[in-house]
C-alpha cells in the first residue's frame, strides 16, 4: 500500500489506460483506489489510528513502560502522573501498559471475528442466492433463527456453554456475527445471478462453482469489506462487554473490556481506571468506523467508479 | 445447421404461466445469416435464449448440427459448436475482469491450448489490437466492450453464432463498425448466424432470410429479396415495413 510518493513516470505508468502487462493493471487499480482513499481526510486518519494500533501491538513489549501485570500495592489507585502517564489500577498495575498489552488482545478478537464471520457469511449467501429453491429457503431460515436472538445475548449463551476463555469469546462472537453478512452476500448475489455475464460464462461451459467463485464472489466482497469495516467498532464493543461481563478475557489478560469492568468499583472517585481503556476503546471504534467510510468510497461498485 | 420445431417457451406455473413463445419452426442452413425481427415483447430474444440453454422451460425439438437438444444439460460439445453474443455490451462483461481475464478463462473452459497466441489473435480478430488486452471494462466504450464480446464468442471457435440485438445498444456511427464486423467475421469464419433484432435496416443488411414474429408466433418467414421489394404475405408484416420506412423518413 506504500505508493504514497511515486515518481511522476511511475504515476504515469500506475494510470495508464492501456496497462501492458497483467501486473501493470492489477497495480494501476490498486494506485486508483489509494488515490481515492486518500481524498478522504478522516479516514486516512482512521487508517493513521489503526496503523498505530498495530504498531503498538507489536512493539507492545518494547514500548510498555512496565510489565502489565506487576502488581504494587503500596501504589494502588494513584492518579496520572509523570510516573504511571494514565494512573494506577486496583491493584497498582501501569494503566498504560495494560492497554498497550491489551492492543494486541483486542487486535486477535477483531482481527478473528473479522475473518471468520465474513467468510461464513459470504459463503451461505452466495450458494442460498446463487443457488435458490429449497437450498435458499433451508439457509436462509437458518440464518433469520440466528437473527431473530438479540446478539450478545447468543453469545453469552455460547461462551457459557462453551466456557470462558478468549478463544471462545471469538468463537461466539464469529457465529453471531455471520448472519447480516449472509443476507447481504444473498442480496449482492441475487443482483448479478441473472446478469448477462454470467449468462455468457455459462455458455462457455462453466460449472455453478467456478461461477460462484470467480465470478459472483468478486461482486460481494468489496461490499462485504465495507461492512465488515463499518461492523469493527460493534465487534470490539461486543467483545468488551463480553470481557465486562467476565465471560471474555479472563483475569489478569490486560483486556480492555476487562480493564472497564474492573474499574467499574472505583468510578466515581477513581475514573481513571475505567476512563482509560474506555477512550482507548472509542478511539480504535471510532478509527474503524472512519476507514469503513473511506473504503466505502474506494469499494462500492455503486459509487462514482463504474 | 440449427432447426427448430413446434418450439414453446414457457415462463412461470399455472395461472401466472406466460407463453412467450408458441408454436415456432424455422431452420437455418449451414453458412446462412438468418433474422427474427418484431416488437419488443414478440419472444426473439427467447427463442435465442432456449437455444443457448439459458431457459430451461421449453419444448418441442431443437436440432444443432443434427444433435436434437435435451432440455436442461448441453454439453461440451454443444458449447464448442453455439456461442452468443448479448445486447448489452455494458451488462455483458464482468465489470472486475479484464478483457486478458475474460478470454483467458474462455479459452482455458474450452480446452484452448496455446492462450497466449490465441488472445492475441482474438483480439485481431475482432479489431482492438494488443493495446486493449489488459485493460478493464469501466476503460472500454461501448463500441469496445461488444467487440470483446464478440470476441469471447468466438474464443470457442463455434459454427453457430447467436446474436441478441448486438447493436442495439450502441451509438449509430458504432452500429455500422459493428454490423460490417460481424459480416466479415462471418465470411472469414464460415459462420452460421441467427440474429435477433428490430431494426429492419439492420437484418435486411445482415441476413439471407428472417422470420417475422409477433406476439410470441412467427407469422412469417421470408426471403431478405421479398423484404427489400415489399412483398409480404402478411398483413403485420407490411405494417411493419411501413412503419420502419416511416420512421426513417421522419
Amino acid at each position: 500500500m506504500n505508493q504514497a510518493r511515486p515518481a511522476p513516470s511511475r504515476k504515469e505508468w500506475l494510470l495508464s489506460d492501456a496497462p501492458q502487462t497483467r501486473r501493470q493493471a492489477r497495480l494501476g487499480a490498486l494506485y486508483q483506489g489509494w488515490l481515492t482513499f486518500r481524498g478522504n481526510k478522516l479516514a486516512m486518519l482512521g487508517l493513521i489510528v489503526l496503523v498505530g494500533l498495530i504498531g503498538m501491538a507489536i512493539l507492545a513489549p518494547w514500548i510498555a513502560p512496565q510489565s502489565p501485570f506487576a502488581q504494587n500495592l503500596a501504589n494502588r489507585l494513584q492518579p496520572p502522573s509523570s510516573e504511571h502517564w494514565l494512573g494506577t489500577d486496583a491493584l497498582g498495575r501501569d494503566i498504560l501498559s495494560r492497554l498497550i498489552h491489551g492492543s494486541r488482545i483486542t487486535l486477535f478478537i477483531v482481527g478473528t471475528v473479522a475473518l471468520i464471520a465474513p467468510i461464513i457469511g459470504l459463503f451461505i449467501g452466495t450458494v442460498a442466492g446463487f443457488a435458490g429453491g429449497w437450498v435458499d429457503q433451508v439457509l436462509m431460515r437458518i440464518t433469520d433463527i440466528f437473527l431473530a436472538f438479540p446478539k450478545l445475548i447468543l453469545a453469552l449463551a455460547f461462551v457459557a456453554a462453551l466456557g470462558p476463555s478468549i478463544g471462545n469469546a471469538v468463537l461466539a462472537l464469529a457465529l453471531t456475527a455471520w448472519p447480516p453478512y449472509a443476507r447481504l452476500a444473498r442480496a449482492e448475489t441475487l443482483t448479478v445471478r441473472n446478469a448477462d455475464f454470467i449468462a455468457a460464462a455459462r455458455l462457455q461451459g462453466a460449472g455453478p462453482l467456478r461461477l460462484l467463485i470467480r465470478h459472483v464472489w468478486p461482486l460481494c466482497i468489496s461490499s462485504l469489506i465495507v461492512r465488515v469495516a463499518l461492523d469493527m467498532a460493534g465487534i470490539i464493543l461486543s467483545a468488551a462487554g463480553l470481557g465486562f461481563l467476565g465471560l471474555g478475557a479472563q483475569p489478569p489478560m490486560p483486556e480492555w473490556g476487562a480493564m472497564i469492568s474492573d474499574g467499574r468499583t472505583y468510578i466515581l472517585d477513581f475514573w481513571w481506571v475505567a476512563a482509560m481503556p474506555g477512550i482507548a476503546i472509542f478511539i480504535v471504534s471510532m478509527a474503524f468506523n472512519l476507514l469503513g467510510d473511506g473504503l466505502r468510497d474506494v469499494l462500492d461498485p455503486k459509487g462514482a467508479k463504474e | 445447421m440449427l432447426t427448430v420445431d413446434h418450439l414453446n417457451v414457457w415462463f412461470g406455473h399455472h395461472p401466472d404461466r406466460v407463453d412467450a413463445v408458441q408454436d415456432a419452426s424455422f431452420s437455418v442452413a449451414q453458412g446462412e445469416s438468418f433474422g427474427l425481427v418484431g416488437e419488443s415483447g414478440s419472444g426473439k430474444s427467447t427463442i435465442l435464449r432456449a437455444i443457448a440453454g439459458l431457459i430451461d422451460t421449453w419444448s418441442g425439438t431443437i436440432n444443432v448440427a443434427g444433435r436434437p437438444l435435451t432440455a436442461r444439460r448441453r454439453d461440451r460439445a454443444f458449447y464448442k459448436t453455439v456461442q452468443m453474443v448479448f445486447q448489452d455490451p455494458y451488462a455483458s462483461l464482468h465489470p472486475r475482469h479484464s478483457v486478458d481475464a475474460v478470454l483467458s478463462e474462455t479459452l482455458r473452459l474450452q480446452g484452448m491450448d496455446d492462450i497466449d497466441r490465441r488472445i492475441a489473435r482474438l483480439l485481431d480478430d475482432v479489431g482492438l489490437g494488443r493495446g486493449f488486452r489488459f485493460r478493464y471494462p469501466h476503460q472500454l466504450s461501448g463500441g469496445q466492450r461488444q467487440r470483446v464480446a464478440i470476441a469471447r464468442a468466438l474464443a470457442a471457435e463455434p459454427r453457430l453464432l447467436l446474436l441478441d440485438e448486438p447493436t442495439s445498444a450502441l451509438d449509430v456511427s458504432v452500429q455500422a463498425e459493428i454490423l460490417n464486423l460481424l459480416a466479415d467475421l462471418r465470411a472469414e469464419h464460415g459462420l452460421t448466424y441467427v440474429m435477433v433484432s428490430h431494426d429492419l435496416a439492420v437484418v435486411g443488411h445482415m441476413c439471407d432470410r428472417l422470420a417475422v414474429m409477433q406476439g410470441g408466433r412467427i407469422v412469417e418467414v421470408m426471403e431478405v429479396g421479398a423484404l427489400r421489394q415489399g412483398t409480404a404475405r402478411q398483413d403485420y408484416t407490411r405494417q411493419l415495413i411501413a412503419a420502419s420506412q416511416g420512421y426513417a423518413r421522419a
